[in-house]
Order: structure tokens, then C-alpha cells, then sequence
């Protein structure tokens, strides 16, 4: 992969990493006592163990001008195994800590495995490791190929993906170290988050200069999705991440904002992350994938760029709907929950978009788990987007708030829509990206489908009880007026429920494991595919002769 | 610092220029999602992406 960077390329390459092993070793020496070295010498050893292979290929002949008449994808390929990898880490994590909650000695007796430092490695193992190079893997592949030109260079995009990857390195290993900023799924500290600035305005720019640089006149309606994601992302993690760093050789910062404002701003990135990170950036997956997968175009393009519009402006205004009943003023909360309502609107229209772009392909749903997964994708994200919207009512939300409910309510939209996409998504993208004709093996695939779909609802069913007794618990009160079940009589009844939440983990985590072993097996044994099968439209004999949305 | 917004300032505001706000910017992107001369644009482009032609143009 090396060899196919061009000789400045390269030079560029080790230019950066020089400077990057530099800075760590600088944070590691200085930084003495403070966990912030520990962090520095991380960066130095990773940076290394990049710059001594560029620097073994240093002054190889320049890659053939062939290349030009190709995509480049080799960090396409790279990105979709880290998203693999990171789904099997993360959400091993994530079922270990299910298991914690039924029986809390479950841990190693060790500070890093508490489950307050583990639980941010979960969350921001999977939005981030799982989600993030997902969308980075397939952002890659679809803006090369909507708008028919190659990326613009070679450099750029292994910056940002493996800049990325080391941005969740550092907030991993700092969470288990115990370096946090506690603002939840914005835990990492001053210095990762200034490093993500940087990789994100690489991103953004490399996506510009694509763009730029297209040969089809109209800019498809995935790529906006995209575009909004990276966006909007940059500017919720800015304004989110402001602080003051105690020292410049300490890890930790103080943010600029407190109490109820800070509590605002956290909620107003937070639902904004789910909003832009886990659906913008996702619908733009869908948009791409599931027309090609089913062989048909998107059942209304107008439909697509009104909910575009209606997502992108609705989504900004909703994040008070998580502080309900709190300190912020009633209005604010309001304001919130109206902006919720009207919300349904535009996911609904996406995903009825999705299912009646279906229409004609339902035989294909029904022989191919890759679009099934697609298609359960978009069943899950209208059940999250209406029960999102149910959810954000004031009333609604007093039983709902602080209970497993929300937990459940963030899985079915996490495992069923997020994990589910993704997965499709990848399932279609690899044997295209590596020349095969098909995943090494179907029966993987569908079981991967099958336990991936038993899991999330054993999951979703068993906190939707969990929550509602949990809630009806804490505000049941006697004939004396006093509460009738003290705080631990409510843990004490979930342990049915959260017994059967880590079975439902565990099912979907054997998916993606075996998803994984499908990866492997695809990339090292699989036939390779025929230039004629490969260069084949994915359209349906029957009805090839004209196809049209069915509009 | 003080900030000198009172509530009723931030209503104002959310019921006029927030209000307009939202019904412009509705009426714009409802016309171009609608306008007749753009719809050949927009059927091409869903359409397009389904030719699986994988290498760029140039």
C-alpha cells in the first residue's frame, strides 16, 4: 500500500509522522507525573511504527499512472476491517459491562476495569471505533463513485483515518486510565480534542475537493448526508469541547461553560451527535447502498432532499428534550419538545422512503440477507425516530428519564438501525472492494443477520420492561404519601431483565464475530469475481428494461 | 457579565424572525424539490448511480 503513494506523497507521509513522534516524545519527557505522558509516549510509538515502513519505501520508483484510471480504495479496505475490528472490541465491552450489571463482581478488582471508566470505552468504542469508520470506509467509496472521479490524492485520506483511529485510541486508553472530561460521549480530554479538529478539517476538505472535482453535474443526495455529518460534527465538537487545560503538560481541562449552561451545551451536542454522527452520516449510507443493493432508485428523490432539510433543521433545536424537569428554563425544555414532534415528520419520510424504494425488490429482501439488513435498518430507525419523538414529551418523559427505557431506546436506534446499515452496508462494499465474487460464505451472512436481529429485540424488549417498572417504582407511593419502594427494591427487580439484555448482547456480539471470520475468510479464500461480473449492473433480469422509482 | 435578553426578548424573536425563518426556508427547499425543469436532474441522478460502472471518468 505503501509503494502506491507517490514519492511526495510519501515525503509528506514521514514529514508528518516525524512531527507527531516528536510532539509525543516532547508530552512524554515534560509531562512527567501526569497521565498526559503516558499518552505521549503512546503517540510516539505509534507514529513510529508507521514512519519505519514509509521510510523503508522512501525511495521506491513512483506508482504506475495506471492507478489513475482506478478508485482508490485501500483505505476504504483498511477502514471497513477497523470498523469490524472495533465492533468485535467494543461491543465485547459492552456485553461485559450487561453482565457487570447483573453481577457486579464480575470485574478484574482493577481501577481500569470499574465500570465507570469501562462504560465510556463502550459507548465511544462503538459511536466513534464502530460507527466513525464506518462512515469514514464508505464516505470514501461513495463520493468516488457518485461523483465519478478518484480521490483528489493518496495522503489525505489515511490522515483522516488513521488520525481518527488514533483520536480513539487516546480516548480509550485515557478512559481506562482514568482521564476524562465527564461530559458524556464527549469524555476525551483538551489534547485528543484538538488532534480531531485537525483530522476533521482534513475531512472536510478532502470531501470538497472531490466534489470539486466531479464529472457528474448533479451532487447525489448520499453525499449531502455525508457532507452535513462532517459539518455539523465539527462545529458540535468546537463549541462543545471548549476548556481551559490546567496546564499544557496536564490532561486535564476545565470547560468554559457551567451548571445549566454547560448542561445546555453538552445535551445540544449530545442529541446532535446522535443526530448528525449516528443519522445523517447513516442516511447517506442508506441512500447509497440500499437503491443499489435492491437494484432500484430511490422510491422519491424529492421526498429525500425535503427530509434532508427538515432532519438538518429540526435536529439543531431538540437537545433540551434531555433535560426535562431540570434547572433549564421551562421554555427551553419546551422548545425542545415541540422541535422532537415535528421531527417525526422527516424520519418518517426517510424511512418510508427506504421501505418503498422496496417495492418491486421484496424477493431480493427475502434470498438476500445483505439487503435485509438494510431493510431492517430502516424498519428499526422509523420504530427509534417515533419512539424518540414519544419519548421527548415532558409528561412521557417523567416516567421515561433516568430508567433503562432510554438505554433500551438508544440499542433499538444503536444495534437495529446503526449496527444494521453499517453491516450492510460493508456486506455489499467488500466483495466489490476486493475483487470477489461474493462473501466467502451466505450462511454466515444470515447468521450474522439472524442473530444480529434476535439480539437487538431480546435487548429492546427486555429494558422497555425494564424502564417502565423502573419508572413506576420510583413514583408508586403508599396511603401515607410516602414512596412505597426504596431505590434499591427497583435494582433488585431488574436482574430478570438485565439477564436477558446480556443474552440479547451476547447473540448480537457472536454476529459480528462471525461477521468478522466472514471477513477474513472473504479477503484470504473467496473466488476472485470475473471483469464481467464485477462491471455487472446489480439490476434484476425481470424487470431490467426500464427501471424507474416508483414515484 | 450580565446578559441583558430577557424571556420576553427570546420570545419575540422565536415568534417573528424564528417563525419567518423556518416558513422561508420551508417554501424554498419545498419550490426547489418541486420545480417542474429540475425533476429530469433529479430522475437521472437517482438513476445514475445504479450503473455499476466501476472506474472514473476522465
Amino acid at each position: 500500500m505503501i509503494t502506491n503513494l507517490t514519492a511526495s506523497e510519501r515525503r509528506g507521509a514521514l514529514l508528518i509522522l516525524v512531527v507527531m513522534a516528536i510532539v509525543g516524545l516532547f508530552f512524554a519527557a515534560a509531562g512527567r507525573g501526569d497521565p498526559i505522558a503516558l499518552h505521549g509516549a503512546l503517540i510516539m510509538v505509534v507514529a513510529l511504527a508507521f514512519a519505519f515502513p514509509v521510510m523503508g519505501h522512501l525511495y521506491d520508483p513512483e506508482p504506475s499512472a495506471d492507478r489513475l484510471d482506478t478508485y482508490y480504495d485501500d483505505p476504504s479496505k483498511v477502514g471497513m476491517i477497523l470498523t469490524f475490528a472495533w465492533a468485535a472490541f467494543a461491543m465485547f465491552v459492552g456485553d461485559w459491562l450487561a453482565w457487570m450489571m447483573v453481577e457486579p463482581t464480575w470485574t478484574t478488582g482493577s481501577a481500569w476495569s470499574s465500570f465507570g471508566r469501562l462504560r465510556p470505552v463502550h459507548t465511544t468504542g462503538v459511536i466513534f471505533g464502530f460507527g466513525g469508520n464506518g462512515l469514514i470506509a464508505t464516505s470514501f467509496y461513495v463520493m468516488q463513485r457518485t461523483c465519478r472521479v478518484r480521490l483528489p490524492d493518496q495522503l489525505s485520506p489515511w490522515f483522516v483515518l488513521l488520525g481518527f483511529n488514533l483520536f480513539c485510541l487516546l480516548a480509550v486508553t485515557g478512559y481506562m486510565l482514568g482521564i476524562t472530561q465527564s461530559k458524556e460521549y464527549a469524555e476525551p480530554e483538551w489534547y485528543a480534542d484538538l488532534w480531531l479538529v485537525i483530522v476533521w478539517i482534513v475531512y472536510f476538505v478532502l470531501y470538497l475537493r472531490t466534489l470539486a472535482r466531479r464529472e457528474e453535474p448533479h451532487i447525489y443526495v448520499a453525499n449531502w448526508y455525508y457532507m452535513a455529518f462532517i459539518l455539523v460534527v465539527a462545529m458540535l465538537h468546537i463549541v462543545n469541547n471548549l476548556a481551559v487545560p490546567v496546564s499544557f503538560l496536564s490532561a486535564k481541562s476545565h470547560s468554559l461553560f457551567s451548571g445549566v449552561q454547560d448542561a445546555l451545551t453538552e445535551w445540544w451536542y449530545g442529541h446532535n451527535a446522535v443526530a448528525f454522527f449516528l443519522t445523517a452520516g447513516f442516511l447517506g449510507m442508506m441512500y447509497y447502498y440500499l437503491p443499489i443493493r435492491a437494484g432500484r432508485p430511490i422510491f422519491s428523490y424529492r421526498m429525500s432532499i425535503i427530509s434532508f432539510w427538515g432532519i438538518t433543521f429540526m435536529y439543531m433545536w431538540v437537545g433540551s428534550h434531555h433535560l426535562h424537569h431540570t434547572a433549564l428554563p421551562q421554555w427551553v425544555q419546551t422548545l425542545g419538545m415541540s422541535f422532537s414532534l415535528v421531527l417525526l415528520v422527516p424520519s418518517w419520510a426517510s424511512a418510508a422512503n427506504a421501505l418503498l424504494t422496496l417495492n418491486g425488490a421484496w424477493h431480493r429482501v427475502r434470498d438476500d440477507a445483505t439487503l435485509r439488513f438494510m431493510m431492517i435498518a430502516a424498519v428499526f430507525y422509523g420504530l427509534t425516530t417515533f419512539e424518540g419523538s414519544f419519548m421527548a414529551i415532558r409528561s412521557v418523559n417523567a416516567l421515561s428519564h433516568y430508567t433503562d427505557w432510554t438505554v433500551g431506546h438508544v440499542h433499538a436506534g444503536a444495534l437495529g438501525w446503526v449496527a444494521m446499515i453499517t453491516f450492510g452496508a460493508l456486506y455489499a462494499s467488500i466483495p466489490w472492494l476486493w475483487k470477489k465474487e461474493r462473501m466467502y460464505s451466505s450462511f454466515l451472512v444470515e447468521l450474522h443477520f439472524w442473530l444480529a436481529l434476535s439480539g437487538t429485540v431480546i435487548y429492546v424488549f427486555a429494558l422497555w420492561n425494564a424502564g417502565i417498572i423502573q419508572g413506576l417504582m420510583w413514583r408508586t407511593y403508599t396511603e401515607n404519601g410516602n414512596l412505597a419502594y426504596t431505590f434499591l427494591d427497583s435494582v433488585v427487580a431488574m436482574t430478570p431483565y438485565y439477564i436477558a439484555r446480556a443474552i440479547g448482547g451476547l447473540l448480537f456480539l457472536t454476529g459480528a464475530l462471525a461477521g468478522c471470520l466472514n471477513l477474513y475468510l472473504t479477503i484470504r479464500f473467496a473466488a476472485p469475481a470475473t471483469e464481467a461480473l464485477s462491471l455487472m449492473p446489480l439490476r434484476d433480469p425481470v424487470s431490467d428494461a426500464v427501471i424507474q422509482a416508483a414515484e | 457579565m450580565t446578559l441583558d435578553v430577557s424571556h420576553d426578548t427570546v420570545v419575540w424573536a422565536a415568534k417573528t424572525v424564528g417563525l419567518l425563518y423556518l416558513l422561508v426556508l420551508s417554501a424554498i427547499i419545498v419550490c426547489y424539490a418541486f420545480w417542474p425543469s429540475r425533476q429530469k436532474e433529479f430522475r437521472d441522478a437517482s438513476a445514475a448511480i445504479l450503473d455499476q460502472e466501476d472506474r472514473p471518468w476522465r
